[in-house]
C-alpha cells in the first residue's frame, strides 16, 4: 500500500518537470497599435506538405517537397523576381561576352554558410564538379555538361564558358549552391547534409522528424536582411482531407486547397475572418495526347475535329469548379512566350461531324457510331493512377466523343507500369497528362523530332522540320525579341496541327492564416516575398 | 519436445530461403525501376544520365547476380541501402517506423481483446437476449464501417468542433518543450483515435469468435457436471468454460504476429502517421528493391515465428497435444 502512493507521488513530481513554458502563449498580448506598427519579427509559420522531403541536398533531390524546403535554405547565383525577370541571388552582378559563350559572375562579398564559414568562388566551382561528377547520381547534369570550362580566377569571380550559346544557361546558375568545406572528399550519398543541410538561405535547418516534421530558424546572417517570420515548420500530412481539419482546427497556417475545397468548403464568415484565400495560374497544363503514329490520328483534319467535339470550358467547370483557364499552347497565360493569337477551336460538333466526313469518317451503317473502310471509329485514353483530375476530365471527353460517334474507353494504370509499358515504348492511343512549365521556354525535349526515341519526352512521335528549327534557333539565342518571335510562331504551328489537344491551365489555389501580412500575389506566386512576411505582435500566435 | 524445438527452428533457414527468392524475383516482375522517380518524364535527363544512375544502383547486373549480392549482404545482417533519394540504411528506417506501428497494433489488439472476450462470453453465456442481439448489431456496424470515413467524421467532430482530441499525427508541436510524463501523457491523447477506430473494425469478428467457442464449450458435458456439482455459476462460466474456450484465441494471436509490424497504408495516410504501412506503399510504388526486401525478410521472419509460437502455446495450453 505505502509502496503504492509512493509510486503516484512520484509520478506527481516528475509532473512538475518541464523544459520551460509552453510554446502556445496566445493571442492575449495586446498592444493597442496593431495598425501603426510595420513589420515586426516572431512567430511560426506551419505549412502542410503531402509528402515528406527526401533529401535535403538540392543535387541529389528531384522531388517537389525536398526542393520546396531546400529552396529556403540554399540560394544559388541567380533567380526570378517576382514579376519572373532575372536578379541576382548570390551573384551581385554579372556580364555576358559579345558571342554569348562566356558568363562571369561577380560574387557577393561577405555572406557567410549557416556554420559561419565565409561563401566564395570556390563553392561555386565545388558545385558545378559535384554536378557533372559521374559518380553522383543526380538528374540535373544535363545542361552542366554543356559547359566547355569553369574557373574561379578569385574568391569573388566565377567565370563559365561554353561551346555553343544556351539560352537556359543563365537560369541554370540559379541552382543551389553547396558548402565546398563541408562537402569535399566525402561520398556525396553518404554526406550527413542529405539530413541536416547548411546553406547560405534565409532559413536555417534545426530539426527534421523524419515522416513528421522538418523545422526552420530565421537566418540572422542573411544577406538581404533576417526574415521577419522567426521559424517555418513543414508538417507532413499525406492526406488532403485530414490538411483540411488540421487547418480547421488551428493545427496548420498554410495550405494548397483542391478546387472542391476552395469553392464549396470555404466559404462560411468564420473561415474568411481566420484565413485568406489565394488563386492565380499554375505552370502547369493539362493536355490530350494523341499517338502521331498511329493510323487513327495520323490525319490532321481527325485533330482538329476531335478539337471542335470538345468542349474545354465545360471540362475546366466540371473538374476544376472553375478554377482554370483554356489552354491553347504549353506556355502559361501572360508569361512572355505565350502567344495569344493562335488558332482557336469553338465547341462545335456539326464542324466536327463535317470534317471527320472529309477524312473518310461516316455513319454508313446507322449504328451511332462513325465507320471508314469497315472498321468503327474507337480509340483508349490511358491515363495514370492517382489523379482524379485526369480521370475526370477523360469521361467529360468520353461523353462529348460519343456524342459525335466515336467511342472513348479509358484506362487508369499505376504510374511506373503506366509509363514502362503504355507511355514509353510509344504503346498507346492517346492519353491525358500534364506538364509542368518551366519558366524558359525552351521546349526542345519535348518537341523537337530527334527526341522521339523509347523513354524520351516527345512519345507522341511529332516531327515537323519548321518547328525543329524554331527550337533550335530558340535556345541558342539569348535576346528575348527575337526568341519571343520563334515561340510565337512555334505556337501558331502547334494550334494548326493539334498534336495535343492542350486543355487546361489549373490554378495554384493557396490559403493563409489571416495574421500573416505582406503577401502580395504575382505572376511568381505568393512565395517570392516570404522573408517580408510578418505578424503584428499583437496577433502571433507562438512565442518561440 | 526440444527435439520438435529444434526441428523446427532449423526449417526456418530454408524456408526464409525460398521465401526470399520469390520475393526478390516477383518485384522485379513488376514493370518499373528505382531510378524512375528522377529519370521518367524529366525534361532535364538524358539517356545517357539514366544509363549512369542505374549502374549506380546495380541495376544492370543480371537478376540472379543481384540477388546473390543481396543475400551476401544480409547474412552480414545489412539490410543495404534505400534506393529512394536519401540512400538511408534500410535497417534504420525500419527501426524508425516500427515502434509506433507495433505500438498502435498492440494497443488496438490489447483493446480488442478487453471488449470483445467479455462481449463474447456475455453473449454467449445470455444467448438470444437483448443484449446479445444488440452487440451483435453493434459489432457489425463496426465491421461494415469504413474505417477512413469514420476516421474523417470523428476528427471532425472530436477535433475540430470540439477541439477535445488532436487530429492527425503522434506528438503536438510544442512536444519537445513538455515534461516526460506530459510527453507520454500528450502521445497517448493522440493514439486515442487511431486506436479506437483500428479496434472498432476489429471487435466483430473477435467476439463472434469467442461466442461461438463459449457457446460450444457450454454445451459440453463436463460443463453440465460442474452445474450438477453445486459449482456457482461464475465459477463454471469462468474456470472452466472460458479455459477451453480461450485456447483458440491463442492460435489467432500466434498468427497475428506478422500482422504486428504491418500497418495500414490508407490508416497511417489519414492520421499522418509515419508507421511501416505508409514506408511499405511508398516503397512498392517507388520500387525501392533493398527497402521492399527488408521488411519482407521481417515480415517473413516474425510470420515463422509467430507459427512456432502459438503452436507452442497450444501445445503448452492443452496437455492432450503435448503428450501426442
Amino acid at each position: 500500500m505505502m509502496r503504492c502512493v509512493l509510486i503516484v507521488l512520484m509520478f506527481l513530481l516528475l509532473l512538475g518537470c518541464q523544459k520551460g513554458e509552453a510554446p502556445d502563449s496566445g493571442a492575449g498580448k495586446a498592444s493597442g497599435k496593431a495598425e501603426a506598427q510595420g513589420p515586426v519579427k516572431g512567430d511560426t509559420l506551419i505549412m502542410g506538405s503531402i509528402g515528406d522531403a527526401s533529401n535535403l541536398l538540392p543535387v541529389l533531390a528531384s522531388d517537389a517537397s525536398s526542393s520546396d524546403i531546400s529552396g529556403l535554405v540554399y540560394n544559388g547565383l541567380v533567380r526570378y523576381d517576382k514579376d519572373l525577370r532575372f536578379e541576382g541571388d548570390l551573384a551581385e552582378s554579372w556580364e555576358i561576352s559579345e558571342d554569348n559563350l562566356t558568363f562571369t559572375f561577380h560574387l557577393r562579398k561577405g555572406v557567410k554558410w549557416h556554420d559561419g564559414a565565409p561563401f566564395t568562388s570556390a563553392d561555386v566551382l565545388f558545385t558545378y564538379e559535384l554536378l557533372i561528377d559521374p559518380e553522383t547520381p543526380t538528374a540535373y547534369a544535363d545542361r552542366y555538361l554543356q559547359v566547355a570550362a569553369a574557373s574561379a580566377p578569385d574568391p569573388y569571380t566565377f567565370v563559365v564558358r561554353y561551346d555553343k550559346p544556351l539560352a537556359s544557361a543563365l537560369i541554370s546558375w540559379g541552382f543551389s549552391i553547396h558548402p565546398k568545406h563541408l562537402l569535399e572528399g566525402v561520398e556525396i550519398t553518404r554526406s550527413p547534409l542529405s539530413r541536416s543541410p547548411v546553406g547560405t538561405g534565409p532559413y536555417r535547418f534545426v530539426e527534421w522528424l523524419p515522416g513528421e516534421k522538418v523545422v526552420l530558424e530565421s537566418n540572422p546572417e542573411y544577406y538581404e536582411g533576417q526574415p521577419n517570420i522567426k521559424r517555418i515548420v513543414y508538417r507532413v500530412i499525406p492526406d488532403e482531407s485530414t490538411m483540411f481539419l488540421e487547418l480547421k482546427a488551428g493545427g496548420l497556417d498554410y495550405m494548397g486547397l483542391s478546387p472542391l475545397q476552395y469553392a464549396r468548403m470555404t466559404d462560411s464568415e468564420s473561415f474568411k475572418e481566420r484565413f485568406n484565400k489565394y488563386r492565380f495560374a499554375a505552370f502547369a497544363y493539362t493536355y490530350l495526347g494523341y499517338n502521331l503514329r498511329h493510323p487513327l490520328f495520323k490525319d490532321k483534319r481527325v485533330r482538329q475535329a476531335l478539337a471542335h467535339a470538345i468542349n474545354k470550358q465545360e471540362i475546366i467547370d466540371g473538374v476544376l469548379l472553375g478554377l482554370g483557364q483554356v489552354a491553347t499552347g504549353p506556355y502559361k497565360p501572360g508569361t512572355w512566350p505565350h502567344n495569344p493569337d493562335v488558332k482557336r477551336y469553338e465547341f462545335d460538333p456539326e464542324k466536327a461531324k463535317k470534317l471527320l466526313a472529309e477524312a473518310g469518317w461516316t455513319d454508313s451503317d446507322g449504328d451511332g457510331l462513325l465507320d471508314k473502310d469497315g472498321k468503327k471509329f474507337t480509340f483508349t485514353i490511358v491515363t495514370n493512377q492517382g489523379n482524379d483530375q485526369r480521370t475526370k476530365t477523360g469521361e467529360i471527353l468520353q461523353r462529348r466523343l460519343r456524342d459525335l460517334g466515336i467511342e472513348v474507353k479509358l484506362r487508369v494504370i499505376e504510374w511506373a507500369s503506366f509509363l514502362k509499358e503504355f507511355i514509353n515504348p510509344g504503346n498507346f492511343e492517346a492519353t491525358i497528362l500534364g506538364w509542368t512549365v518551366p519558366i524558359d521556354p525552351d521546349a526542345y525535349n519535348v518537341w523537337h523530332s530527334s527526341k522521339t526515341g523509347p523513354g524520351e519526352l516527345n512519345f507522341i512521335g511529332f516531327s515537323d522540320p519548321e518547328v525543329d528549327e524554331l527550337l533550335e534557333k530558340g535556345r541558342r539565342t539569348l535576346d528575348i525579341e527575337e526568341r519571343r518571335a520563334y515561340y510565337h510562331r512555334f505556337q501558331e504551328i502547334l494550334a494548326e496541327e493539334q498534336p495535343y489537344n492542350f486543355l487546361y491551365v489549373p490554378e495554384a489555389l493557396p490559403v493563409v492564416a489571416g495574421r500573416f501580412k505582406g503577401i502580395e500575389v504575382a505572376p511568381a506566386g505568393i512565395m517570392h516575398n516570404l522573408i517580408d512576411w510578418y505578424v503584428p505582435l499583437d496577433e502571433q500566435k507562438y512565442a518561440r | 519436445m526440444l527435439r520438435y524445438l529444434s526441428r523446427r527452428l532449423l526449417m526456418m533457414f530454408p524456408m526464409m530461403l525460398g521465401i526470399t527468392l520469390i520475393s526478390f524475383v516477383v518485384i522485379h516482375l513488376a514493370p518499373g525501376e528505382p531510378t524512375d522517380l528522377q529519370t521518367q518524364l524529366n525534361p532535364e535527363t538524358s539517356v545517357e544520365l539514366k544509363e549512369r544512375l542505374r549502374s549506380q544502383y546495380g541495376l544492370d547486373k543480371p537478376l540472379l547476380v543481384q540477388y546473390g549480392d543481396w543475400l551476401w549482404r544480409l547474412v552480414q545482417l545489412d539490410f543495404g541501402r534505400s534506393f529512394s533519394q536519401d540512400h538511408r540504411p534500410v535497417g534504420e528506417k525500419v527501426l524508425e517506423r516500427l515502434p509506433i506501428t507495433i505500438g498502435i497494433n498492440v494497443l488496438s489488439i490489447a483493446l480488442i481483446l478487453l471488449v470483445s472476450v467479455p462481449i463474447g462470453i456475455l453473449s454467449a453465456t445470455r444467448q438470444n437476449s437483448w443484449f446479445d442481439r444488440f452487440t451483435t448489431v453493434f459489432v457489425f456496424i463496426g465491421f461494415a464501417t469504413p474505417s477512413f470515413w469514420l476516421a474523417l467524421l470523428l476528427m471532425d467532430a472530436l477535433g475540430v468542433r470540439m477541439a477535445l482530441l488532436p487530429i492527425s499525427g503522434i506528438k503536438s508541436m510544442g512536444h519537445e518543450y513538455l515534461g516526460p510524463v506530459e510527453q507520454l501523457w500528450d502521445v497517448l491523447r493522440h493514439l486515442i483515435l487511431p486506436v479506437f477506430v483500428s479496434a472498432f473494425g476489429g471487435l466483430a469478428g473477435f467476439s463472434r469468435y469467442m461466442r461461438s467457442n463459449m457457446l460450444e464449450v457450454i454445451r459440453q458435458d463436463y460443463i453440465l457436471t460442474a452445474r450438477a456439482k453445486g459449482l456457482s455459476e461464475g465459477a463454471v462460466v469462468y474456470s472452466h468454460a472460458l479455459r477451453n474456450a480461450l485456447l483458440p484465441v491463442i492460435t489467432i494471436l500466434g498468427l497475428s504476429v506478422p500482422a504486428l509490424i504491418g500497418g495500414s497504408v490508407i490508416f497511417e495516410t489519414i492520421f499522418a502517421i509515419p508507421g511501416m504501412g505508409k514506408l511499405f506503399y511508398d516503397g512498392v510504388m517507388m520500387r525501392d528493391y533493398p527497402l521492399i526486401m527488408g521488411v519482407l525478410v521481417i515480415g517473413a521472419f516474425l510470420t515463422l515465428v509467430g507459427n512456432l509460437l502459438a503452436d507452442l502455446g497450444y501445445a503448452l495450453a492443452d496437455p492432450r497435444i503435448r503428450n501426442a
